[in-house]
C-alpha cells in the first residue's frame, strides 16, 4: 500500500493537484509503485485505482500508454539506447551492437546475473551526445551521454558492485 | 429555443438549430455520412477520420462584419482540407459537399487504411450480414488490397473478456464506442485500451472481467465483429432469422426489445429466441438493456415448463384435460363464491389483470395483488402521467430517489437518470446506505433503516435540499424497497406523496414505484391491492394463484396454502405452490402471445408473440375467461386486443387507449435501425409502437402512516431486504450465461460487523438458521444484515434476525 | 553578443538563486505584479512578436490574449515534453538556467490570471524535474512563490508533472490529457485550450524556451527584443544542431543566421569534411531539404525556411551528409513515428504501420521501385487527414525524400551500408 509505504511522497503528489482533480496523479503515482519491483503489479493498479477513486482498468491503460511503465520483470536496471536518427548518425546503432555483443546479450534481453536489461529507444534529447543512453531504476532516471563501450562497461562493473544507481 | 442556421448538404437546403453537427443534419435528410467511431448517443471524438468531407462557408468581411458576394450569391470559402463531418457545427450558408470527388477519394483511402489491420473474415463472423465496415467495403473499397496480405498483424481472435462477451482483437477497428459506452453512459469504464499505436488493444482490468450489467451494448454498437456475447456468438446469421417487438419482463423499465427468433433443428424444428436485442423508445429505454434484460431469455424456451393441465387425483397431480380442469376450477370457485380469493402478481399482462379483477368481482371475492411492496395505489392519481420523459428533463427539474437501488431494482432508471444529472437534473438520494447512483447526484441523504418516513417529512426543512424539492418547477420521485416491506414501502409512498400533491397532473412530475415487477404498475392502476396479513387470509378459502410462488418463497405461505380449501395454480412451471395445488393450469409465456405492460412510468406498451405457444398451453386472460364462461360470466378471451376494448371502456385511466394507438410511432431522434448501421449501431427502430402514458385518477386522500422502528434485542441484528439484479429467480436461473453471477445465498455485512461475528469475506454464518456466504461491504450500517431477496432466505421485511458464525 | 537564454555560458552559477538574483532575476516578475496590469504585459509580449518556439510558431501574445475573461480559473502549462528527435534545447535551459525560464513561466501566469502554473517534462526529464523542485522551492523561500506575492493579492504555485516516454505528449492537447491523469491522447479542435484546456478551463501552453524569452521582454521592452532578429521572426532563438557535424550542440543566435553560418562557423564543419547531402529543419518531423548552396545561404527565419519547402519548427537542425542513403533516414523517422503514433486516428495509426512495411521492404531491396511508389502514394494518403500533427510529421520526411532524391530509392542503393 503507497500510502502507508510512502506517506511524504504521497502527500506531495496529491498537493500538486486541485482536490477534485486526484486522477493526475496516477503518473506520480505509478512511479512510486515501480520503486519495488521494477514494475506495476496488478495489487499496485489496485491499490492506486482505490486511492484516486477510478477503475484499476483505468490505471493500468497508462502503464500500457507510456513506455517508461513496464508491466513485467526485467533487470534491475534498463539501460535504454537512444537509435534515434540524430544519435544513429553518430554510431549509435554501432554502439548498441558491440554494447551488446560484449554483454552477451540481444536488444530486449536480460543480463543472466539479472541486472541489465539492453533496449533500444526513441529520442532522449541528448543528440548532441551521442551515443548516450539513459538508466531506468529503481531510484530513477540517469543519463550518460558521449558514451563508448569501454566507458559502459566500466559504469556496469560499478553499478554491479555498488548495487546503485551512480553518477 | 436554440437559433436556427440553414446550410446545404450535397445540394439540398436544411435548417436545423445551432450546434448541430454536420453528421447529424446529414441525417435528417437521408444522406448517411459514413462513421465508425462517431455515435449519436456519445460525445464526438473525431478519430476514425472516414466522415470527412468538403465544407464551405461564408466569406465575411472583416471590417464591415458584412457576407462578401459573389455577383448575387454570397461567396464561399472551401478550406484546403477535409472536415470531420462528426465534430463540425453547422453554420449559417454553409455548403456541405459529403460525395464530392475529394470527399468519397477521403472516405475511400480511410476505409483502405483500415482494412490493413482488419482480417476480412466476413464468412465466419457474427456481425457479417449488419456490419458497417462490411457493407461499406462492399460499397466502396478496391476489389483488390495494395496491402501485403502477409503483412497483416495477427491478434487473438476468440478471448473472453468477461462471461458475457468475447472480443476478437483482430476485426477491432480501435473506435473506442464500446470504451466510451462504458464511460460516458454507463458509468463503468472497465473497458480501455492498452499500448499505442498499431498495438492499440481493448483490455478490461476489473474482477471479474468487463465487470458491468451493460455490457451486451457494447456489442450492439460495435461496428464490427470485435464484440459479441457468448449468448448469441455462432448462433445464427442476421439474416436468418426473424424479429418480434417486445417489451422486457424483467423490471417496471418496461425496455422495448426485439426478439431474434429462427426455426432450427437444435431446437428440435422449434422456433427459438437466438437474441434479444434492443428496440428504440427514446422515452423509455433509448436504444439500451440491461443484461438481464438480454440475457435472461431463455426461461419461456425451459424444458420444464408445464405444458399440459394436471388435477390431483388421489393425492397426485396427474395430466387432465382442459375441459377437466377448467370445469374443477369453476366448480370451486362456484361454491365459494365470496370465499373466493385470487392472488396473482404484476408478472401478468394487463389484460390478464382485467379479467382477473373482473372474475373476482363477478365472484364478490378478493382480488389480491402478490407483492412485497406497496403504495401502489398512490401511484395512480400522484404519478407520473402523459408528457413525462426523463431525457426531456434538465436544470428546471429535481429528480429525488428514496429507497432504492436503481442499479439493482431497474438498471436503465440508473442509467437514464445519471445521464439526466448530466443535463442538469437536481439528483438527490436518501438510502440508507450509498448506492451506486450516489455518484451522480447533488445530495445524498442518509437515515437509519426504520426511519424513512420522518427523513423524507423532514426533507423540505432542509436548507438547500428542500429548496430543490419545493422550488423544482419539476418534481419527480422514485421510491424503491431497499430496506422495506410491504407496510415499509407503503408508509413511504405516502410520505413521497406528500411532497408531490401539489403537482397533481403536471407533466414531468410525480410518484413513480419501483417495483418488483414489470406490470405491478397495471395490477394497481386495475385495482389490485395486497393484502395486510396474507397468510390468515388465504385459510378455508378457495384459492387462484395466477402467475406467483408464494409457497415456495415464504414457509409461512406454504402452511397457509396447505390450509385453504382450494387451490389452483395457473403458471409456466411446476412451481412450488403448483405443486400442492387442486388443479394446475399451464399459461402461455410472454413471448407465445400478445398482450401489454404498463411501466413504472404508466406507460402500456404492447408485446407481440414471438414463439409459438408450448404444448397445449393458453393465454391467461383466454383461461380466466373460459373458467368465467363456466360460471355464467361474461368475459373477453377471444383475443388481447378486444380485452384491451373492454378494459378501456371500463377503467377511467385507460379510456381511448387501443391496439392500433398503443402501436403508433412518431420520428425519434436519433435515427437508427436503417440500412446505414454505422450510424446508431445494430438497435432496431421502432415500428410498432411507442406506447400511451396512462391519465390519473383524481387525487386521493393520502394516509399518514407511521412506521413501526423495528428495534432488534442487543444480541440480534437488524435484518433488512434488498434487491441484487441477478437473484435466483427463474428468469435468471435458467439463463446458463448468468447463472454463474447468481452465487450463493448472501449476507451483507460491514466489515467491523463481520469482525465482531469472527467471519472474513468468503466465510458463512447463520441467518435464522439458513446458511449465508458472508460478502463485506462498506456501505452497509453496523449491526445490519442487508439480505438480497430471491436468493433462498425467507426475507420480504426488516427483521430482527439472530447471525451466527456458521 | 552575451548569451540572453543560455545565460550560465556566460555566468556558470545562474542556476544559484543568489546569483540570479545579483543579475536582476525576478526583477521582471517583480515589475509586472507590482507595476503592470496582466493586459499590460500580455500587450507587450504581443508587441515584441515573440512567437511559439515549440515548432508551431504562434504568436504568444496573441495566444494570452484568447484566455476568456469569464471562465476561471485559468492554468498555465509549460511544455517541456522536449522529444523531437534532433531537440534539445529546453533541457539545456531547464538544467542550467532554470530561473529564468521559471520566472518567465511566472509572468506568463500572471498576464492570464493563472494561479497555478504546471510544467510538463518528458518521463526521461527525472532529473530535470529534481533540479526545477528545488529551484521551485528556492523561489517560495524567498518569496517569489505563494500568496500574496510582493505585497500585491496576486498568489501564484508551479509544481512539475513528469510525462512517463510520450512523444505524443508535446502535442499540447495530449500533454492536458496526461496532467488529467489520462493517456495522451490529442483532443479535436475547436475548441482550443485558451477556451478548453486543463480540467475543462482556459490554459495557455508554451513552450519552455519561449517562456524563457518573456523576462527579457518584460525588462527591456518589446521594442528592444523587436530589434534582434529580422522583422518576420523576432528575437532570438536557439539551434540545436546535431547529425553530421563536429561541433553539435545548442546554438543561441538571432534569427536570420544562415545554416552555412551554423554549420560551419558554429558547428565546426561536417564530419569527414564531407559534403552535405540533406538538412532536416525542425528535427524528425521535416520535410529533406536539398542541401546545395541556396540552402546553406538560405537564412534561418519562418518565412525564409517554409520557401525553401521546409519549416523552421523548434529549429532542430539535422545534418546529413553524403555517407547515407535517405531512404536509411526515413526508416529511422517512419519507426520513430510508428512507435509514437497514439493509435487515435486512423490515418496515423495505420498509415505509419503500413509506411514501415513498406520501408522495410526498400531496405531488404524487395520490390523497390514499386515499394517505393507505394510508400509515396500511402505518406500522401495519410496527409490532411490526420487528427492532430504527428501524422502529418510522420509523412514529411518520406514524401520529400522520395520526391528530391529519387537516386537514393533505386534498387542499386536500397539495402547498402549507413550510418
Amino acid at each position: 500500500m503507497l500510502a502507508e509505504k510512502y506517506p511524504e511522497e504521497v502527500k506531495k503528489i496529491f498537493a500538486k493537484y486541485p482536490p477534485e482533480q486526484k486522477r493526475s496523479a496516477v503518473m506520480p503515482l505509478l512511479y512510486l509503485a515501480q520503486r519495488d519491483e521494477g514494475f506495476v503489479t496488478k495489487a499496485a493498479l489496485e491499490d492506486i485505482a482505490q486511492m484516486l477513486d477510478i477503475t484499476s482498468t483505468n490505471v493500468a491503460e497508462i502503464v500500457g500508454f507510456y513506455t517508461l511503465y513496464h508491466d513485467g520483470k526485467a533487470g534491475k536496471y534498463r539501460m535504454q539506447v537512444c537509435t534515434d536518427l540524430p544519435c544513429a548518425l553518430r554510431g549509435a546503432d554501432k554502439f548498441l551492437e558491440e554494447l551488446c555483443s560484449n554483454l552477451g546479450v540481444k536488444v530486449g534481453e536480460t543480463t543472466p546475473d539479472g541486472m541489465v536489461t539492453v533496449e533500444a529507444v526513441m529520442c532522449l534529447a541528448g543528440c548532441d551526445k551521442a551515443p548516450m543512453f539513459q538508466v531506468q531504476s529503481p531510484d530513477g532516471i540517469a543519463y550518460h551521454e558521449n558514451m563508448t563501450v569501454d566507458k559502459t562497461m566500466e559504469l556496469l562493473a560499478a553499478l554491479r558492485k555498488s548495487g546503485k544507481e551512480v553518477k | 429555443m436554440a437559433k436556427m442556421v440553414s446550410l446545404t448538404i450535397d445540394g439540398r437546403p436544411i435548417t436545423v438549430p445551432a450546434g448541430t453537427l454536420i453528421v447529424n443534419a446529414a441525417k435528417e435528410i437521408g444522406i448517411d455520412i459514413p462513421v465508425f467511431c462517431y455515435h449519436p448517443k456519445m460525445e464526438p471524438v473525431g478519430m476514425c477520420r472516414q466522415c470527412m468531407v468538403e465544407v464551405g462557408r461564408l466569406v465575411v468581411d472583416r471590417a464591415t462584419g458584412q457576407v462578401v458576394m459573389d455577383g448575387d450569391k454570397p461567396k464561399i470559402s472551401f478550406g484546403p482540407k477535409l472536415e470531420t463531418a462528426c465534430t463540425t457545427p453547422v453554420s449559417e450558408g454553409m455548403v456541405v459537399l459529403s460525395q464530392s470527388d475529394k470527399a468519397k477519394a477521403s472516405q475511400k483511402e480511410i476505409l483502405e487504411f483500415l482494412l490493413t489491420s482488419h482480417p476480412l473474415d466476413c464468412p465466419v463472423c457474427d456481425k457479417g450480414g449488419e456490419c458497417p465496415l462490411q457493407n461499406l467495403t462492399m460499397e466502396h473499397a478496391s476489389p483488390q488490397s495494395r496491402f501485403l496480405f502477409d503483412e497483416k498483424q495477427h491478434a487473438g481472435k476468440h478471448l473472453p473478456l468477461g462471461d458475457l462477451i468475447w472480443l476478437d482483437r483482430e476485426r477491432c477497428i480501435q473506435c473506442a464506442r464500446c470504451i466510451r459506452f462504458q464511460e460516458e453512459i454507463a458509468g463503468e469504464p472497465v473497458l480501455a485500451f492498452y499500448q499505442r499505436g498499431r498495438a492499440t488493444d481493448i483490455i478490461t482490468n476489473s474482477e471479474p472481467g468487463f465487470d458491468s450489467i451493460f455490457s451486451g451494448n457494447t456489442t450492439d454498437i460495435c461496428p464490427v465483429g470485435s464484440l459479441t456475447t457468448a449468448d448469441f456468438r455462432f448462433g445464427a446469421r442476421p439474416w436468418e432469422m426473424n424479429a418480434a417487438a417486445s417489451i422486457c419482463a424483467q423490471c417496471p423499465v418496461g425496455c422495448n426489445v426485439t426478439f431474434n427468433t429462427r426455426r432450427e433443428a437444435r431446437s428440435g424444428g422449434k422456433v427459438a429466441i437466438k437474441r434479444v436485442m434492443p428496440r428504440q423508445n427514446e422515452a423509455v429505454n433509448e436504444i439500451w438493456i440491461c443484461d438481464k434484460g438480454r440475457f435472461a431469455y431463455h426461461f419461456t424456451e425451459d424444458a420444464n415448463r408445464l405444458v399440459k393441465p394436471m388435477v390431483r387425483r388421489n393425492g397426485k397431480l396427474a395430466a387432465a384435460s382442459w375441459t377437466e380442469s377448467l370445469h374443477a376450477v369453476s366448480k370451486a370457485f362456484s361454491e365459494a363464491k365470496k370465499n373466493s380469493v385470487i392472488l396473482t402478481s404484476g408478472r401478468l399482462s394487463n389484460e390478464d389483470l382485467f379479467n382477473l379483477k373482473q372474475l373476482a368481482d363477478g365472484l364478490g371475492g378478493e382480488a389480491l395483488l402478490y407483492t412485497s411492496m406497496g403504495g401502489g395505489e398512490l401511484t395512480t392519481s400522484f404519478g407520473v402521467s402523459v408528457g413525462t420523459n426523463f431525457s426531456a428533463m434538465g436544470k428546471e427539474t429535481t429528480i429525488l430517489v428514496v429507497a432504492s437501488d436503481l442499479y439493482n431494482e431497474a438498471p436503465l432508471w440508473f442509467l437514464r437518470l445519471k445521464q439526466a444529472a448530466k443535463r442538469g437534473v437536481t439528483l438527490i438520494i436518501a438510502n440508507a446506505r450509498e448506492t451506486k447512483l450516489d455518484r451522480y447526484s447533488k445530495f445524498a441523504v442518509r437515515y437509519s433503516y426504520g426511519n424513512e418516513v420522518e427523513t423524507i417529512r423532514g426533507l423540505t426543512n432542509k436548507n438547500k435540499i428542500g429548496e430543490a424539492i419545493t422550488t423544482a418547477e419539476n418534481l419527480v420521485i422514485l421510491y424503491g424497497s431497499d430496506g422495506l416491506g410491504l407496510d415499509g414501502s407503503a408508509a413511504v409512498a405516502a410520505a413521497c406523496a406528500e411532497l408531490v400533491k401539489g403537482r397533481f397532473g403536471k407533466p414531468m412530475n410525480g410518484l413513480i414505484g419501483v417495483w418488483p415487477r414489470a406490470n405491478d404498475q397495471g395490477a394497481w392502476e386495475l385495482g389490485f391491492q395486497p393484502a395486510d396479513n396474507l397468510a390468515r387470509l388465504l385459510k378455508g378459502k378457495t384459492v387462484y394463484v395466477v402467475a406467483a410462488d408464494p409457497a415456495g418463497d415464504d414457509p409461512e405461505l406454504e402452511a397457509a396454502l396447505k390450509g385453504a380449501k382450494f387451490v389452483a395454480v395457473q403458471d409456466l412451471f411446476l412451481t412450488e405452490t403448483a405443486k400442492l395445488a387442486d388443479v394446475v393450469l399451464p399459461a402461455q409465456a410472454y413471448t407465445e402471445r400478445e398482450g401489454s405492460f404498463t411501466s413504472g412510468e404508466r406507460r402500456v406498451q404492447r408485446f407481440y408473440p414471438a414463439l409459438r405457444p408450448r404444448g397445449e398451453t393458453k393465454a391467461d386472460f383466454e383461461i380466466i375467461a373460459e373458467i368465467a364462461k363456466v360460471l355464467g360470466l361474461e368475459l373477453e378471451g377471444r383475443s388481447a386486443s378486444l380485452v384491451m376494448d373492454k378494459l378501456a371502456a371500463s377503467v377511467k385511466t385507460f379510456a381511448g387507449i387501443t391496439y392500433r394507438k398503443l402501436a403508433e410511432v412518431t420520428e425519434q431522434w436519433p435515427i437508427v435501425g436503417r440500412g446505414d448501421l454505422y450510424y446508431g449501431g445494430t438497435t432496431y427502430e421502432n415500428k410498432q409502437g411507442l406506447g400511451v402514458q396512462l391519465a390519473l385518477n383524481a387525487p386521493a386522500p393520502i394516509p399518514s402512516i407511521s412506521m413501526e422502528f423495528l428495534r432488534p434485542d442487543e444480541d440480534q441484528w437488524l435484518s433488512v431486504p434488498i434487491t441484487r439484479l441477478y437473484d435466483r429467480g427463474i428468469t435468471v436461473s435458467t439463463s446458463e450465461l448468468l447463472r454463474a453471477h447468481i452465487g450463493e445465498a448472501t449476507v451483507l455485512l460491514h466489515p467491523e460487523s463481520a469482525k465482531k461475528l469472527g467471519v472474513a469475506a468468503g466465510g458463512r454464518v447463520k441467518v435464522n438458521g439458513f446458511l449465508a456466504e458472508v460478502r463485506l461491504d462498506v456501505t452497509v450500517p453496523a449491526s445490519v444484515a442487508l439480505l438480497p431477496r430471491s436468493m433462498g432466505f425467507p426475507i420480504n421485511a426488516p427483521a430482527a434476525a439472530e447471525l451466527k458464525k456458521a | 553578443m552575451a548569451h540572453l537564454l543560455l545565460r550560465h555560458r556566460d555566468i556558470p552559477d545562474i542556476g544559484k538563486m543568489d546569483v540570479y538574483k545579483k543579475n536582476g532575476g525576478f526583477e521582471a516578475f517583480k515589475k509586472a505584479v507590482t507595476r503592470m496590469e496582466p493586459q499590460e504585459v500580455t500587450e507587450s509580449v504581443k508587441a515584441s512578436g515573440l512567437r511559439g518556439r515549440g515548432g508551431a510558431g504562434f504568436p504568444t501574445g496573441i495566444k494570452w490574449s484568447f484566455i476568456p475573461k469569464d471562465i476561471w480559473p485559468h492554468y498555465v502549462v509549460a511544455n517541456a515534453d522536449e522529444s523531437e528527435p534532433g531537440t534539445f534545447k529546453d533541457r539545456e535551459i531547464m538544467e542550467s538556467n532554470p530561473f529564468q525560464f521559471l520566472e518567465g513561466v511566472a509572468i506568463a501566469a500572471f498576464a492570464t490570471g493563472a494561479n497555478a502554473a504546471y510544467i510538463y517534462l518528458r518521463g526521461e526529464f527525472w532529473p530535470v524535474a529534481a533540479i526545477l523542485d528545488e529551484k521551485i522551492a528556492d523561489m517560495e523561500k524567498a518569496g517569489f512563490l505563494g500568496d500574496k506575492l510582493f505585497g500585491s493579492d496576486y498568489s501564484l504555485r508551479i509544481h512539475t508533472h513528469l510525462g512517463a516516454g510520450a512523444y505524443i505528449c508535446g502535442e499540447e492537447t495530449a500533454l492536458l490529457e496526461s496532467i488529467e491523469g489520462k493517456r495522451g491522447l490529442p483532443r479535436i479542435r475547436p475548441p482550443f485550450p485558451a477556451v478548453y484546456g486543463l480540467y475543462g478551463k482556459p490554459t495557455v501552453v508554451n513552450n519552455v524556451e519561449t517562456l524563457t524569452n518573456v523576462p527579457l521582454i518584460v525588462e527591456k521592452g518589446a521594442d528592444w527584443y523587436k530589434s534582434l532578429g529580422t522583422t518576420d521572426s523576432a528575437g532570438i532563438k536557439i539551434f540545436s544542431l546535431s547529425g553530421h557535424v563536429n561541433k553539435p550542440g545548442n546554438y543561441e543566435l538571432p534569427f536570420g543566421t544562415t545554416y552555412r553560418e551554423l554549420i560551419y562557423k558554429y558547428g565546426g564543419g561536417v564530419t569527414e569534411n564531407r559534403p552535405i547531402k540533406s538538412i532536416m529543419s525542425a528535427g524528425a518531423s521535416s520535410a529533406m531539404i536539398v542541401a546545395d548552396d541556396k540552402a546553406l545561404d538560405t537564412p534561418m527565419d519562418y518565412a525564409s525556411v517554409r520557401a525553401l519547402g521546409a519549416d523552421l519548427g523548434s529549429a532542430s537542425v539535422i545534418v546529413i551528409n553524403d555517407s547515407v542513403n535517405l531512404e536509411w533516414v526515413i526508416n529511422k523517422t517512419i519507426h520513430f513515428f510508428k512507435h509514437e503514433s497514439c493509435g487515435k486516428c486512423t490515418p496515423c495509426r495505420e498509415g505509419c504501420y503500413w509506411m514501415m512495411h513498406l520501408i522495410e521492404r526498400i531496405e531488404h531491396g524487395e520490390d523497390v521501385q514499386a515499394s517505393t511508389e507505394l510508400l509515396h502514394n500511402v505518406a500522401n494518403q495519410m496527409q490532411n487527414k490526420c487528427l492532430c500533427p504527428l501524422g502529418e510529421f510522420a509523412t514529411m520526411a518520406v514524401a520529400t525524400a522520395i520526391e528530391r532524391f529519387p537516386a537514393d530509392f533505386k534498387p542499386s542503393h536500397a539495402g547498402g551500408e549507413h550510418g
